[in-house]
């Protein structure tokens, strides 16, 4: 099968060829990915530049296509993509690999747990976190027929099974004791995790916009009590969870990265996942405390 | 004075006094002064019921401080209603300290961050190249804003691509702490650029160093502008 990146320029180079508006703008990374063109502009390892010539390319009317590894198109040139991008108000399409810690043992350089957060920080962005590679067609062919601002967040982590590219959240599991978000990739260990437990799991691919309404139902369904189980910064979502159910008596309780100390570790991915209660036995037990300890009355 | 008079670059400095208020960034406007009306008047193909025109030459004010010249020109030019000038900054004018372009019809991009305009420049002349079309990017940067490394980026990587529909003019009104060895221009040199140094108060040299052909290359006209 192949990665979640291969089918992201496959797909983008198919658009290509009947789109001229789409245009490609890397810095070395995927080098390899793309064919020639004068459409790949691949600028070197300068990444604040790689960002302004997509900004340049949109301002000219194109469909700018940005990619590199996480860190380097998301955190080191952020006031470019505030600014370019959002400032000058054209669109563009970001996209990412690498997901939180994908290589590890690269160590924590190439590591961008707090890419979403980031994105949180300016308005307009939607940003789409498929967690298999089948999703990920549907989704660039819809971000490059669009002219809006987006960032596709794409990781070597992947489900067992695809799902329909859908707008909002889509219901995997029903129950009644809660319910539980899961996002992109870690669907598959908050299933496993929740395997035994009555409650409503919620697949999201897309999330931001934060399907709000979806969760309202689910919660509106279900005891009101939420786990968001989040593959980047732990409680990247709290805050629009918590606006989502502003009104109604909730208990919230977020999974992802850990914010409190720099996990200083190599090993591998499934390692990290452990260290920060990512892998199903610690989702288990964060479900097992939240749904089956109950206010009491 | 209104839109649509026939104005001249005499009727400049009337237009620049009307914004007052950023008296810190006075020099570094005026510096600039002689560049904008130049390429507003006699070089830019553009106009104000174009300014969405795809083959339109652009112009980005990268060094977004001190904006009042550029501002005075686009009004002299019928981008702006000079009465604007007036009540510049306030909570209702369209006009600030750095230039916005969802504001302003005709300003190109929005600036005050530095190090952002060539970048983006060098974006367009790509854009514009693959796309056939034959207009020019022309971005105007300041000696100190150049220590940006995103600038040095895109100096490198526009002349790589002899991008000979760009134009930078650099105003070196030598602001800068540190200085260029060699100057400015050798900067650009050095990486396949054309270059030329001028009086940046010159108008006739300015119009001859934007006018010149400089084919498979991108352009540096640096603007030496000293304080007298």
């Amino acid at each position: 099968m192949k990665t979640m990146r291969e089918v992201f320029a496959d797909t983008v180079q198919e658009v290509m060829a009947d789109d001229p508006r789409v245009a490609v703008v890397i810095a070395e990374i995927s080098r390899d990915a793309f064919r020639p063109s004068p459409r790949v502009v691949n600028v070197g390892i300068r990444e604040q530049l790689m960002v302004g010539v997509g900004s340049g390319l949109a301002l000219t009317g194109m469909r700018p296509v940005v990619h590199s590894y996480a860190p380097f198109l998301v955190e080191r040139p952020y006031e470019q993509i505030k600014l370019d991008f959002g400032h000058q108000d054209v669109g563009g399409v970001l996209v990412g690999i690498g997901g939180s810690y994908d290589d590890p043992a690269w160590g924590r350089t190439h590591q961008s747990p707090g890419d979403v957060a980031l994105f949180d920080s300016m308005p307009g962005w939607r940003v789409q976190v498929p967690g298999h590679p089948d999703e990920v067609e549907p989704l660039v062919r819809a971000a490059l027929a669009a002219d809006d601002r987006r960032y596709l967040r794409l990781s070597l982590r992947r489900n067992t099974a695809s799902f329909p590219v859908v707008e909002g959240f889509t219901a995997v599991r029903r129950g009644s004791g809660g319910v539980v978000v899961a996002v992109g990739p870690m669907l598959d260990p908050v299933l496993a995790a929740t395997a035994d437990l009555d409650v409503t799991v919620l697949y999201a691919t897309t999330v931001r916009p934060f399907d709000g309404a979806g969760l309202r139902a689910a919660v509106a369904a279900a005891r009101p009590d939420v786990l968001l189980v989040e593959p980047y910064l732990e409680g990247t979502s709290a805050h629009l969870a918590s606006e989502a159910l502003s009104d109604v008596p909730h208990r919230l309780r977020s999974l992802g990265v850990r914010r409190d100390a720099e996990l200083r570790a190599y090993g591998t991915a499934e390692d990290h996942d452990a260290a920060h209660d990512l892998d199903a036995l610690g989702i288990a037990a964060a479900a097992r405390r939240l749904f089956t300890h109950p206010v009491a009355a | 004075m209104a839109v649509g008079e026939k104005t001249g670059f005499a009727d400049i400095p009337a237009l620049f006094d009307r914004m007052t208020g950023d008296e810190k960034h006075e020099w570094a406007a005026a510096s600039t002064l002689h560049v904008l009306w130049v390429l507003y008047d006699r070089v830019l193909d553009v106009s104000p019921d174009r300014v969405d025109d795809p083959d339109r030459d652009r112009f980005l004010l990268s060094k977004g401080h001190g904006p009042m010249a550029y501002y005075a020109v686009l009004a002299a030019k019928g981008y702006l209603e000079p009465s604007l000038l007036d009540d510049w900054t306030s909570w209702d004018s369209p006009l600030g300290q750095h230039p916005d372009r969802v504001l302003v019809p005709g300003v190109e991009i929005s600036s005050g961050s530095l190090g952002h305009g060539l970048p983006i420049a060098v974006g367009q002349a790509v854009g514009l190249r693959v796309q056939g079309r034959s207009a020019r990017v022309f971005v105007l940067v300041g000696d100190a804003e150049l220590d940006e490394g995103s600038n040095h980026e895109a100096i490198a990587l526009a002349g790589r691509l002899g991008l000979d529909n760009l134009t930078v003019v650099v105003v070196d009104n030598e602001s800068g702490t540190h200085g260029w060895p060699g100057g400015v221009a050798a900067r650009f040199a050095v990486e396949g650029w054309e270059t030329s140094t001028v009086d940046g108060r010159d108008q006739g040299a300015l119009h001859e160093a934007f006018t010149a052909a400089h084919p498979g290359r991108p352009l540096v006209v640096v603007a030496k502008v000293v304080e007298s």
